[in-house]
């Protein structure tokens, strides 16, 4: 067999095989995590591949105090997802349509929570707190929160709401439409693509936290940080089923939006 | 919304906008007749979007008033006023398909069952197979339609049309001039129309106003702008005009006479918008097509009574239907004039003698104290 026709293929095919090598690598991480989540590991860690067994599906809570440490990330998550998105939608909207004062330096100001080192901010942080006198908890992680995720959410809403005809909001006021109806009916379903992505943006990464909630926690513990934790005592299966369950509700929510937008697109070409 | 047939005209008393230094609209008085086509023409800038959006309310006017009937409706928000406007990049909503977009303005007024209405005006407009498509799945002729459509759906006292077919191409911009005109005599509301096309305006409106620096230079019928230009800008912006420098030398009865370069023209004294004073200077004009061309040896058949300038042929290039000649004169250089192609005479070359001469009754004059060259397409706007 010669060499020529393999090398034929393989040239006919690399972008193919670049791009299964590409999604191969983006993947294989989460595969391990879901594959080892069905182990049953001798002794503490859960580092090598014993047998398989469904115990930590079966009891996802059975690890002391995980659970409670994972439903408070999800709160944090949840609101800090609110307020920044609130926020940052108002910021967007405000640095694109009004012509004010400091304008220029709010919209370089915004990218700084990006640019600064986590670890920097994280200890600034702390040292505003503590002078401060606040009790350490709940309420500093979620204004931690909402803070280093503006900036995401502000970037994303403004790339949408530049893009979009200042006149639709004006053919609205011609067709009867008050200020709150031309807001509801025209300016946030317009803009609602580009909030929902810095909302997703801004649950992923309050919920993935771990140096700025580590600093300003206190006492409480968030999901990252019960991970980082029992990871120098030993690590639970069930530590593998959150991260597997979180994995698919992720993807199965991206489906549903592209299944529906899909939908949408062929309804509306019948 | 019941149509108040009563004075249902637009006035605009003493209106203006100024931009902090910038006066884009200077005082305006304006009336548009109830159930009229008008057209506001001028080119980019003139002021005349500006004029539109003050009676959308879209813009807030500096001074003066907006009435429509006998309502002042200056200091109300456009969602307050039965006013509709075709926007000029239509402004559909892209999240909405056609029927809701049409239906947008019943709604936000507590309509509930629309269906009906916004069927008859899938059928006025012709897009009735078009219904549950998203705005960008459509033309930009069938975007077009659906702005009128979602407009007129509400019964609006004024219609406002901003350019609202400078995005179509040529052949699409005539079938959708003949569509807007047929749908205003269906639906007899006012229409107010913004465009810089000088053809288009002439087309579709009964009344015309024309625009430069924030006034409006001129009113009437198109046909009556044409031939009795008022300004200078007025007589090259719609068409062209030759105008000639020429001085008052006496009047004859109804005829002014005046001379220019060595020839004696007279113009009806009624078509003369400037001071006829003897020895005074003014602007002699006569549009192309008016003018007929014979060869200097030919000279002695031309009738009396007519107009005459002689001059030379500098160019001359085959249109089709016309020919167009310029001449130079010692009246004027530059002098264009448009043949029609139905006997050629092969002596009008470059380089040969001519006499121009035309009825005296298609001459006008203007005020020489303003800018020959006012409202003369640039090279790079020509189309």
């Amino acid at each position: 067999m010669s060499l020529m026709p393999i090398l034929k293929w393989l040239r006919r095919n690399f972008v193919v095989i670049a791009g299964l090598a590409t999604l191969a690598y983006l993947i294989l991480p989460n595969v391990v995590v879901m594959v080892f989540s069905f182990n049953k590991p001798n002794g503490r860690f859960n580092y090598s591949w014993t047998r398989f067994s469904t115990d930590a599906w079966k009891d996802p809570c059975g690890v002391a105090d995980m659970c409670g440490s994972l439903s408070l990330s999800l709160q944090i998550a949840f609101w800090a997802t609110i307020g920044a998105t609130v926020l940052g939608t108002m910021i967007a909207f405000a640095l694109v349509r009004y012509r004010f004062r400091a304008r220029g330096a709010i919209n370089s100001l915004i990218f700084l929570p990006m640019a600064m080192p986590e670890v920097v901010m994280a200890a600034s942080l702390l040292t505003l707190f503590l002078n401060m006198g606040a009790q350490l908890g709940f309420w500093t992680i979620l204004i931690a929160h909402i803070m280093f995720c503006l900036s995401f959410v502000v970037t994303a809403v403004k790339a949408r709401v530049m893009s979009m005809d200042p006149r639709l909001e004006e053919a609205a006021r011609d067709l009867y439409a008050g200020p709150v109806q031309t807001f509801l009916r025209v300016t946030l379903p317009i803009a609602s693509p580009g909030i929902a992505a810095g909302a997703l943006l801004a649950f992923a990464l309050s919920f993935d936290d771990f140096i700025i909630t580590n600093f300003n926690a206190g006492s409480t513990v968030t999901f990252p940080m019960f991970v980082w934790g029992s990871a120098q005592r030993g690590t639970p299966v069930q530590i593998n089923v959150i991260g597997t369950a979180m994995f698919i509700v992720a993807v199965v929510v991206v489906t549903a939006g592209q299944f529906i937008a899909n939908r949408r697109k062929n309804s509306a070409k019948a | 919304m019941t149509d108040s047939t009563a004075g249902g005209d637009v006035r605009l008393t003493g209106i203006s906008k100024t931009y902090g230094s910038f006066t884009a609209v200077h005082p305006l008085e304006l009336t548009v007749p109830q159930g009229s086509f008008f057209a506001l023409l001028g080119a980019s800038g003139c002021g005349k979007t500006t004029t539109l959006r003050m009676i959308a309310g879209l813009e807030e006017p500096t001074t003066g008033t907006v009435f429509l009937g006998d309502k002042d409706v200056t200091d109300l928000p456009p969602y307050k006023r039965p006013v509709n406007t075709v926007f000029q990049s239509y402004a559909l909503f892209p999240h909405l398909n056609v029927t809701e977009n049409i239906a947008f303005g019943l709604r936000r007024r507590g309509i509930k069952s629309v269906q009906k209405q916004v069927d008859d005006m899938l059928e006025l407009v012709q897009l009735g197979d078009f219904a549950q498509r998203k705005p960008h799945q459509l033309s930009g002729g069938q975007q077009q339609r659906v702005a009128v459509a979602r407009a007129l759906i509400n019964h609006p006292q004024v219609l406002l049309l901003d350019e609202p077919l400078g995005a179509l191409d040529l052949k699409l911009r005539r079938q959708m001039q003949l569509e807007l005109k047929r749908i205003q005599t269906e639906v007899g509301i006012t229409f107010v129309h913004v465009t810089h096309d000088q053809e288009e305006a002439m087309t579709m409106a009964d009344t015309v106003a024309v625009m430069s620096g924030g006034r409006v230079e001129q009113l009437g019928a198109p046909a009556e702008l044409y031939e009795n230009p008022k300004t200078t800008f007025v007589a090259n912006f719609l068409g062209t005009s030759n105008l000639i420098e020429a001085e008052v030398a006496e009047r004859s009865g109804e005829d002014l006479v005046v001379t220019a370069g060595g020839a004696k023209l007279r113009l009806p004294g009624g078509r003369c918008s400037a001071p006829t004073a003897s020895g005074g200077k003014l602007l002699v004009g006569v549009r192309p097509e008016k003018i007929s061309l014979a060869h200097r040896d030919d000279e002695g058949a031309i009738a009396d009574g007519r107009n005459r300038v002689t001059g030379r042929i500098v160019d001359s290039s085959f249109i089709g239907v016309s020919t167009q000649y310029l001449v130079d004169s010692p009246a004027g250089s530059g002098l264009s004039v448009y043949e029609q192609n139905i006997e050629r005479d092969t002596r009008l070359v470059p380089g040969a003698e001519v006499v121009l001469h035309w009825n005296p009754a298609h001459t006008f004059g203007l005020d020489a104290a303003q800018a020959k060259d006012a409202g003369v397409e640039k090279v790079e706007d020509a189309a």
